[in-house]
């Protein structure tokens, strides 16, 4: 599902010879474009949430999407605390939503 | 050591690598962001002559000038430390530690949020999130929007979400309170809309650009808001709350009056599959500060900068500013400046040819002229709080400073 792409555009011009590749998030397959950042093509699959708060679990996306806001950090080839926004996609590219810590990680928590 | 390393490929870094490198010094770039070009990239508007200024080309041009002179660019490379040595500057980045000379801090500006309820659902980002997601990665954030805060930025880039495809269902102010300040008053806001005026194709608001008084504006200003490019500026309603499951269905709004109250009884809920926070734009200077430069806080530059000359030096022995990091401009104010910071450093690195001196003097002029032309200013009072800033470093600093 590729329907958020800008394919067109008045001014900028179509988007021409994109060249897909193959990325995994949470284990599921999805196509993007070579040179999308890894929010950007789990975007324009609809994706939308990429982790769930540590500490409140609610749903986390894209908020600056130029790398201040931390907001939209997965796990990328097992290395924690990747901002999407900033990492271009690279084929067979393994991301991993945030999910939220247990409880004996959390400040006030029991083991 | 290298002569020069700047932080931020933006309009400002280019540029004064450009400065630079043209004089013959060895100059290192980078950049966190993927791509060169900085806040250029997601930039598209019309001038007042139709023609369309594209951001993306802009930023094609710098980047190949620079290439050409055999600057070195470094793109997905984040700089998390500085510190003073002898001579020069350590810079710690993501990728090597690169000694210089000089260091100039290009950072840009960051956005401002406005923390309302609901602000941390999936399909919630700033405006300048949705602009670079439509125009540099070309893909749509959503459907239908609903832009919460009235300013330049944001009614330019809800014309540029227009011509990705986006429908934009309103824009609108958010909800009076401490953590919004002024951005939910409507007569500020409509202050700052009228300093768009040449740009609107609306009539009413470029007539208002020439007579209206902002006070008068906000209300006169119709109870349903009026259009621009078709989408509804609605300066009387206020988003109350962003509401939303999993991620964001809608934005619970309200009337409010000319002062900013919400007027009881006329709550109501729009739907919208994502929403643009704009809460205005402030100097991102944490490197600065890192550094150890002094400050000033200077509302009509954007909030507190670091205290510079007209020949973008800090306080600091090597340590120069240009661009947004500066005062909120445009980006061709922030070109103008770069090319400053570039041949000021070359001046005081000896490698100013002859007739050094006047070049650099024209590129300060050229600065207050690409001021005085630029299209769109985001404050009023740039050019008196600029004066009065390089005033204050003269008291201070002139005898510490390398002369020019």
């Amino acid at each position: 599902m590729n329907s958020m792409r800008v394919e067109h555009h008045p001014v900028l011009g179509d988007l021409e010879n994109q060249k897909e590749i193959k990325i995994y998030f949470d284990g599921q397959e999805y196509t993007a474009h070579e040179g999308d950042t890894i929010a950007s093509a789990l975007l324009a699959s609809g994706i939308r949430t990429l982790r769930l708060h540590e500490d409140k679990a609610t749903p986390r996306g894209i908020y600056c999407n130029i790398g201040h806001c931390f907001e939209c950090r997965v796990r990328v080839n097992g290395k924690n605390t990747v901002r999407a926004c900033l990492t271009p996609v690279e084929n067979h590219m393994q991301i991993e939503s945030g999910t939220p810590l247990s409880a004996s990680f959390i400040k006030g928590g029991t083991l | 050591m290298i002569d020069l390393v700047v932080v931020g490929a933006g309009p400002a870094g280019l540029g004064a690598a450009i400065a630079a490198a043209e004089h013959g010094l060895q100059v290192c770039v980078v950049d966190e962001f993927v791509k060169p070009g900085g806040r250029l990239l997601g930039q598209l508007h019309e001038e007042p002559d139709g023609k369309w200024v594209n951001g993306i080309e802009e930023a094609q041009k710098l980047y190949s000038r620079a290439i050409e002179l055999g600057v070195n660019i470094l793109c997905g490379v984040s700089v998390y430390d500085l510190q003073k040595v002898d001579h020069g500057w350590c810079v710690y980045t993501t990728d090597e530690m690169i000694e210089s000379k000089c260091l100039l801090l290009a950072t840009g500006a960051s956005e401002t949020p406005i923390p309302i309820p609901g602000w941390t659902l999936p399909g919630v980002m700033s405006i300048g999130a949705a602009q670079v997601m439509g125009n540099v990665h070309r893909v749509k954030p959503g459907e239908k929007a609903i832009i919460i805060g009235v300013n330049v930025l944001s009614v330019a880039i809800a014309r540029e979400l227009q011509l990705c495809g986006v429908h934009v269902e309103s824009i609108l102010l958010p909800q009076p309170g401490i953590l919004a300040g002024d951005a939910a008053q409507p007569e500020k806001m409509m202050e700052s809309l009228l300093r768009l005026s040449h740009l609107a194709p609306s009539p009413l608001i470029r007539m208002g650009g020439k007579w209206v008084s902002p006070k008068l504006g906000a209300r006169l200003f119709p109870k349903n808001g009026f259009k621009m490019w078709g989408i509804p500026i609605q300066l009387r309603k206020t988003a109350l709350e962003i509401y939303g499951e999993n991620q964001v269905e809608g934005v619970r709004i309200a009337e409010v009056s000319a002062s900013g109250d919400v007027l009881p009884g006329t709550e109501k809920t729009v739907s919208a599959d994502f929403v643009c926070i704009a809460g205005g734009l402030t100097p991102m200077s944490e490197l600065a500060s890192v550094a150890g430069c002094s400050f000033c806080y200077v509302p009509e530059l954007g909030g507190h900068v670091p205290l510079h000359n007209e020949f973008m030096q800090t306080n600091l022995a090597g340590l120069y500013v240009a661009g947004n990091i500066t005062g909120v401009e445009s980006a061709k104010v922030a070109r103008a400046q770069g090319k400053v910071a570039g041949l000021s450093v070359a001046r005081v690195l000896k490698a100013l040819t002859y007739g050094g001196n006047e070049k650099l003097h024209s590129a300060v002029e050229e600065v207050k002229e690409t001021r005085k032309n630029a299209l769109i200013q985001f404050q009023p009072g740039i050019e008196e709080a600029r004066r009065e800033l390089y005033g204050k470093f003269d008291e201070t600093h002139k005898k510490t400073l390398i002369s020019i």
